[in-house]
């Protein structure tokens, strides 16, 4: 198990199985206090409400106190302070740091200045590695599995670090999939080139009726405006890249609609009482996911399961 | 017709030779040889078989580090460096590019934390041939050769 979790690629196949079989043992048994006493550091030098709450929430159910601040107004920050000596302060008084930073690369440089444990809760538009872990941890509980699923992503598979992420995690698990978007958001050529070069299939295509009837996973992700130099082709977009009930007509029994949220409108609000519906207990899923990132990293290992 | 040098010899030192005439500044840049206070002579749009136009830098009684020479590779691979021992050439050395880049070029992605605060870049290289790709360890976003700049020495 490596020290910090920067990115998905500091995590091998067997830490990933790993923290998720924790997971598990977190969400069978949420209220384990094993970090009494510790100090959890929850730094966020842009806002992000909802990573910040989830990390808090699963710091706080093991039971560890938390410092930290939720935007750079009233720190030294704003004074100028370089992000070295703020991590070298930070670290000095907590036992483990959750930093999220407009930079990216911040949080890889963070963990080489740190003398504690790092979690990157995203660096700009570089890495988000809990979300992909909870991501997993949502298909493996929804599917049993992990192992040959077909999986749909749809919107913006350029610039979105969520979609990037989950599809090199997944290519672990013999996975096939669609990708669904836009020409200006199609998956960028490098990551193409890095299933074609493990011989996992993939198909494309920009119309979302095509890959929903044969998927097990739909993972939606939002279509930002600012992307679009257009601003007549984002409200085109975003009207056609929108999923609502009666598309979903004839899937797979078991297919869950993944989304990390916040969503505007790429999900009709009729699919949110459909048992494909799965974005809301996803982000539930978090926090016990985190919890055993959090664990993990500190070297805690003898949980209740 | 009389051959004749056109960068005068040296007695005991080191010769860069076949540069691409328009990667000369930046090797002497990246060399760092504006510091240097040793006799140094170059030319500049020789020319050459090879290249077309070349560049050819001789510096007197200086010796590079693997290392430090390897850096040039970057911009300017084809450059072959002779070692001078007495107006004879006794080594011969091909460059190598290294596996890693510490400092010298900057990173491509404006939003890396490299390029607003102080931290030395660094790249792992991806010889992907004939061009050089360099994957920053920070933001493991890629710098190819198009978009190459470097850090200025001076």
């Amino acid at each position: 198990m490596p020290k910090h979790l920067i990115s998905i690629h500091d995590f091998t196949c067997d830490d990933i199985l790993k923290t998720l079989e924790m997971a598990k043992g977190f969400e069978n048994n949420p209220y384990q206090p094993f970090l009494k006493g510790k100090i959890v550091a929850s730094i966020f030098f842009e806002p992000s409400t909802r990573t910040r709450l989830s990390f808090e929430t699963a710091a706080n159910r093991l039971g560890a106190r938390i410092i930290g601040f939720s935007d750079v107004d009233s720190t030294s920050i704003s004074k100028g302070e370089s992000l070295k000596d703020t991590i070298k302060m930070v670290s000095n008084y907590s036992d483990l740091i959750i930093m999220r930073h407009p930079l990216e690369g911040s949080a890889r440089y963070a963990s080489e200045v740190s003398s504690v444990p790092v979690i990157n809760a995203g660096d700009g538009a570089n890495q988000h590695p809990t979300q992909t872990l909870l991501d997993l941890y949502s298909i493996l509980k929804t599917q049993g599995k992990l192992d040959g699923l077909r999986i749909n992503m749809v919107g913006d598979l350029k610039y979105g670090r969520t979609v990037h992420s989950l599809m090199q995690a997944m290519s672990f698990f013999n996975p096939s999939f669609v990708f669904t978007s836009p020409e200006e958001l199609k998956m960028p050529k490098e990551y193409k080139d890095y299933l074609i070069a493990k011989g996992i299939p993939f198909t494309e295509t920009k119309n979302l009726n095509e890959g929903l009837n044969d998927a097990d996973i739909i993972y939606m992700t939002r279509v930002q405006k600012e992307r679009f130099t257009d601003p007549i082709e984002y409200e085109r977009v975003k009207n056609i890249y929108s999923l609502n009930l009666s598309m979903i007509s004839n899937c797979k029994p078991n297919m869950k609609i993944l989304h990390p949220l916040p969503r505007i409108n790429e999900i009709s609000q009729d699919v949110d009482n459909s048992s494909h519906a799965y974005y809301f207990e996803q982000a539930e899923n978090g926090v016990y996911t985190r919890m055993a990132i959090i664990s993990k990293l500190l070297e805690i290992d003898n949980l209740t399961k | 017709m009389e051959k004749q040098l056109k960068v005068s010899a040296i007695k005991d030192g080191t010769v860069l030779d076949h540069i691409p005439s328009d990667q000369l500044f930046k090797v002497i840049d990246i060399l760092g040889l504006q510091k240097s206070s040793n006799q140094i002579t170059f030319g500049f749009n020789l020319d050459s078989k090879l290249l077309g136009k070349k560049a050819i830098i001789k510096i007197a009684d200086t010796y590079f580090e693997a290392d430090d020479i390897n850096r040039i590779a970057l911009i300017a691979p084809q450059t072959k460096i002779n070692i001078i021992h007495d107006f004879e050439v006794v080594e011969k050395r091909v460059l190598s590019v290294p596996s890693t880049i510490k400092g010298i070029v900057k990173c491509m992605n404006p939003m890396c934390i490299t390029n607003h605060q102080a931290v030395e870049t660094l790249f792992s290289t991806i010889l992907d041939s004939p061009d050089i790709k360099l994957h920053c360890h920070f933001c493991e976003k890629i710098t190819d050769r198009d978009n190459l700049k470097i850090i200025s020495n001076s």
